[in-house]
């Protein structure tokens, strides 16, 4: 006869090779038969030294190792350092550069939500979307090929400008790709958003009140996910945001409870509608001018320092510079939105079952590379 | 961009709640972009619960922590032509948010190197936790009722000090591998 039955904490291992965690990422999760007890995050085998690196590199050169942090959104990343370099050495950039960072910012964003919807869809079993996804971003890649000459790490947005003049093919194909893209979201909806699967499978699950968001430091779509409404574009303007009309989506648990999963993921699929309604407005009304002019021979960036922030397509991207006057910055602190999310990971999976840990992860869309920088 | 009258209130508020003897201690650094202010470590967790607990406040957000080598250190010559560096400190930035008030604040604490210890904020603002991490991966800075203050990029086995101090040599060997090799 079984006196007592003694239930053992089983502790596995997922990764660092593991194809659901979106790059190279251990979790040691603890277990309790299915149920999770505990996940602990493994980081740092991407790290790359990006802020020791920039304590010995001048300014324009640290432009090619911003792109190598999130490098799904790589010109957003330029974007952000531009930027924050332009605010401290106070260098004016032209409309038309500020004209085109915005819509490659925007068509970033797009591609990023494109593999941030792909991908989620591909771990919780959908195939389909993701080569409908990928199709789709290839797309947005030819694009910045055409003006950057690369497909992924761009080096094209440089502080005071842009590396390259604008291709003359760029307006035309961009108007174009929205025009093919927009039925392809309708698309997806039918195919993904909607499906039933899908929404038992992410519904009510891993739910982030908006207390616990903001304790934990979230921001960007997993905020607004939560039915906050803040975006860096309109609470704390940058660039020229302002001159344009756009919808700031909230999540409002239209499928379950608001904050869950299916929540965080259909907040991305709205706002890449937002950002097509953004570059249909600025892309018929790019100045003329010369993107170089402001570029400056050398950046002297003067003694001080400033945190500037951008919203980036996974939430508050931040550069923290403090400089002492040389032509390399004393300190470079960047605040990933992606390292900040991923301590939500134990907060969320606890309780849940253990098959659940992919459709969580791959909802709070984390990008490894920015994570261990 | 500095809100130089807010913070002016705020420093007030700390004149009422620990005394003009303390909080004077509590001091405006206006820097070229940002104005923050200057909290020694011992004060730093009623600082930072008053900004956190205060509904007035309501500093509900961290927005970023970062650590950070002052660069101070006194160099003397050796009669063999090699340095010798005493003292410096390091220091540690918040970067805090209030969200329903829409106002930010700025936090500076300097440590000797010879002592980095800084309370931990973690109790607050989860936020902190593997930011706290980080800075003591980096920096070596203590943080004092971190409940797992372990390295976190760097391996853990890492005995060769910590990387982003100004004063960091890179180790000669690495696991039986010359560095560089």
């Amino acid at each position: 006869m079984i006196k007592e039955f003694v239930s053992e904490e089983m502790v596995i291992n997922m990764g660092p090779q593991h194809p659901s965690t979106h790059g190279v990422l251990r979790l040691e999760v603890k277990l309790d038969g299915e149920i999770v007890k505990e996940v602990i995050p493994h980081i740092g085998y991407l790290h790359r030294c990006f802020e020791k690196h920039t304590e010995a590199l001048t300014y324009p050169q640290i432009v090619p190792y911003v792109d190598r942090m999130d490098y799904l959104a790589a010109m957003y990343n330029e974007f952000g350092f531009a930027l924050a370099v332009e605010r401290m050495a106070g260098i004016e950039v032209p409309p038309r550069v500020e004209y085109m960072r915005v819509i490659l910012g925007e068509l970033q964003r797009i591609a990023s939500h494109l593999v941030a919807v792909g991908t989620y869809g591909l771990d919780v079993g959908a195939f389909t979307p993701f080569l409908f996804c990928f199709r789709d971003r290839e797309k947005i890649l030819s694009l910045f090929e055409l003006v950057s000459g690369a497909r992924l790490l761009y080096n094209y947005i440089w502080p005071g400008g842009l590396s390259k003049e604008i291709h003359p093919d760029f307006v035309r194909l961009t108007k174009e790709f929205l025009v093919y893209f927009k039925p392809k979201l309708t698309e997806l909806n039918r195919l993904l958003t909607g499906n039933k699967i899908f929404i038992d499978r992410t519904a009510n699950l891993g739910v982030l009140d908006i207390e616990k968001a903001i304790n934990y430091g979230v921001t960007g779509p997993n905020l607004r996910a939560s039915g906050y409404k803040w975006d860096l574009r309109r609470d704390d303007p940058y660039s020229i945001y302002d001159k344009f009309d756009f919808e700031i989506p909230v999540g409002d648990g239209a499928m379950g409870t608001t904050g869950d999963c299916w929540d965080r993921y259909y907040i991305r699929v709205r706002e890449m509608e937002e950002s097509i309604k953004i570059i249909e407005q600025a892309i018929d009304n790019i100045p003329d001018g010369d993107v170089k002019s402001a570029i400056p021979k050398r950046i002297k960036v003067p003694a001080g320092q400033l945190y500037t922030r951008v919203e980036n397509p996974r939430g508050e991207l931040g550069y923290f510079i403090i400089s002492k006057g040389a032509n390399n910055p004393f300190r470079v602190k960047v605040r990933p939105p992606s390292f900040i999310h991923l301590m939500l990971l134990d907060e969320l999976c606890r309780g849940n079952l253990v098959a659940d840990i992919v459709a969580i992860l791959g909802s709070i869309d984390i990008v490894l590379g920015e994570v261990d920088r | 961009m500095a809100d130089t009258e807010f913070i002016k209130s705020v420093t007030d508020r700390f004149t009422l709640l620990l005394g003009e003897e303390k909080a004077s201690q509590i001091v405006i650094t206006e820097s070229p972009f940002e104005t923050f202010l200057t909290v020694p470590a011992e004060l730093i967790s009623v600082v930072m619960t008053e900004l956190y607990d205060n509904p007035a406040l309501g500093f509900d957000s961290l927005v970023l922590l970062t650590g950070n080598d002052e660069d101070d250190a006194v160099k003397t010559k050796n009669d063999d032509g090699s340095e010798t560096l005493t003292g410096g400190n390091l220091s540690v930035v918040y970067h805090l948010e209030s969200l329903p008030n829409r106002k930010k604040i700025i936090i500076k604490t300097i440590v000797p190197k010879a002592n980095p210890e800084v309370p931990s904020v973690t109790p607050l603002w989860v936020s902190a936790d593997w930011q706290e991490r980080e800075a003591y991966d980096m920096y070596g800075i203590i943080f004092t009722g971190h409940p797992n203050l372990i390295r976190i990029l760097m391996p853990y086995d890492w005995e060769f000090g910590f990387p982003l101090r100004k004063d960091y040599q890179n180790p000669e060997f690495y696991q039986g591998i010359k560095v560089p090799y």
